[in-house]
């Protein structure tokens, strides 16, 4: 089964998590061309690599962020959004 | 027949002309092309059932016979070998439907055609409804269908148990019962692997090149249009460049700078050992998120949803062959028995609105046939027929215009959610 570590809980199975896509910057709607604004709403960074996302720990509620490849499935580190990278929770398997 | 094959148990060489000419690492064994040409008028790039049919139709339409299809691994390797070969067109939009619709009617000539027995049979494909929402997608899939001339229409659970002997419609108490179906007679399987291979031989027949083992490493723009490819074989010259590649799509699209909303989730899938013939129709199950078949062969073919988060990686997992077994039985306890035999998953490029991608693109000379998702088998001939025509005449066919990539920008999607086979 697939662990993954969550930076409030610890290691917990995958099924305990959900998947939030990934982590982007809403630009100023008012600021931005329509094709921008389209580009955010729809367009994704689809290709292979390092992805970071967010994951939600569902039993106890907690939105983090992952880092990890999305060709290989491995989680390089997790963090809460707050902390930020510097505070990884710890490297996962 | 029994003496052909005669011929050939006492022959010590094998006498079967090959399906095409062979790839550079089999040149000491068979013929040309051992080697790639500098230009091509066409680059495909994927020698799944997309690529080859586009490659057979640009040959067979419109006379452009210099065309290379350049394939990683081998031919049908991707989506085309890996879904469950489910052939229909009781979709939600007119767009779609229409499409759709035209690849079944294309598919019905196709053994013919190719001179190929692709084992296309009739067998008759119910989504089943376990709630009044679903009960709604099926009555407005049906009046779509049959507005547009599609054999749909919404059934009871008396009917369903009638054709469906062995189908348990209370789901043994352990989900929602089955309150009706959408019925759609002309739903069909085929044996997905021949579709590649026939495709392949009437591309190569016309003079296409197929080169397997060939990938491509990145595509060369120069003032926005295409100028070639470079593989691992070497750069290769092309004005026209297709990308027909599924779960591969937003690699390509890199190349070129192109973004899309294309993001990448395996489905998996498995068949249990042959047993004698006893489906003979097509069961779906948003609810269960489940789908099955028999093959030719006798064995069942099934397959589920998504997994949940995007993943370039057809690995499999143990979660899924018990889940689904699991939502098997729960509709065919007579099931309980039969084991599994093998299980995969393939890659399915998803569009936010469960359309394809097709068409020209900014870049020009690149044109795109992705998006695939869940349902690219069944659209083979009709995306080979209108990809052919949109490269040679450098102009949308009428049948994709709706299915542009430029449709994000304008927003103008072609919302297809609730016609795919299960709930994603």
């Amino acid at each position: 089964m697939k662990i993954i570590h969550c930076p409030v809980n610890g290691p917990r199975p995958l099924q305990e998590f959900h998947y939030g896509g990934e982590v982007r910057d809403e630009p100023d709607a008012g600021a931005v061309s329509d094709e921008q604004w389209a580009d955010y709403v729809f367009s994704r960074s689809g290709e292979p690599g390092v992805k970071v996302e967010w994951w939600y720990h569902i039993a106890s509620g907690t939105w983090f962020i992952a880092e990890r490849d999305i060709v290989s499935d491995e989680f390089i580190r997790t963090y809460l959004y707050t902390d930020g990278p510097s505070a990884t929770a710890g490297s996962n398997p | 027949m029994p003496l052909r094959l005669l011929r050939f148990g006492l022959n010590k060489t094998y006498k079967e002309p090959r399906m095409f000419r062979a790839p550079a690492t089999l040149k000491d064994e068979y013929d040309v092309p051992a080697t790639l040409k500098d230009e091509y008028d066409v680059v495909i790039i994927g020698g799944g059932g997309h690529g080859l049919a586009a490659a057979y139709y640009l040959a067979k339409h419109h006379n452009i016979t210099n065309v290379a299809v350049l394939e990683q691994g081998y031919i049908g390797s991707g989506g085309t070998g890996r879904n469950t070969a489910i052939i229909r067109s009781n979709y939600l939009t007119p767009e779609g439907v229409r499409f759709y619709e035209k690849s079944v009617e294309l598919y019905k000539g196709l053994s013919r055609e190719l001179r190929f027995n692709l084992f296309y049979t009739e067998r008759g494909h119910y989504t089943l409804a376990h709630s009044d929402a679903a009960l709604r997608t099926a009555r407005w899939r049906a009046e779509v269908n049959q507005h547009l001339g599609v054999n749909s229409e919404v059934v009871d659970p008396d009917f369903i148990k009638k054709h469906n002997p062995e189908i348990d419609i209370t789901c043994g108490g352990h989900q929602p019962p089955v309150m009706g179906a959408l019925y759609h007679p002309p739903g069909a399987i085929a044996r997905h692997d021949a579709v590649a291979w026939a495709f392949a031989r009437g591309a190569d027949e016309r003079g296409v090149e197929i080169h397997q083992q060939t990938a491509v490493n990145d595509i060369e723009i120069k003032d926005g249009a295409v100028t070639g490819v470079h593989t691992n074989r070497g750069f290769v010259k092309a004005k026209k460049v297709l990308s027909a590649v599924a779960g591969w799509t937003t690699a390509i699209t890199q190349m070129v700078g192109l973004r899309t909303p294309l993001v990448i989730h395996p489905l998996q899938a498995f068949v249990s050992e042959p047993i004698k013939p006893w489906l003979d129709t097509i069961i779906v199950s948003g609810s269960l998120h489940i789908y099955i078949s028999q093959s030719t062969r006798g064995e069942l073919v099934s397959g589920a949803a998504l997994d949940p988060y995007e993943l370039i990686n057809t690995r499999s997992t143990l979660d899924f062959a018990e889940g689904l077994s699991g939502h098997l039985i729960d509709l065919f306890p007579c099931l309980s028995g039969v084991k599994v035999m093998r299980q995969w998953a393939g890659l399915c490029d998803m569009t936010p609105d469960f359309s394809p991608i097709m068409g020209r693109t900014p870049v020009h000379g690149f044109y795109i046939d992705a998006g695939w998702g869940t349902y690219g088998f069944k659209a083979t001939p009709v995306c080979g027929l209108t990809m052919a025509h949109t490269i040679a005449r450098d102009e949308d066919h009428d049948l994709i215009r709706a299915f542009s990539l430029s449709r994000f920008e304008r927003m103008t999607l072609v919302g297809e959610k609730g016609a795919a086979s299960v709930g994603h």
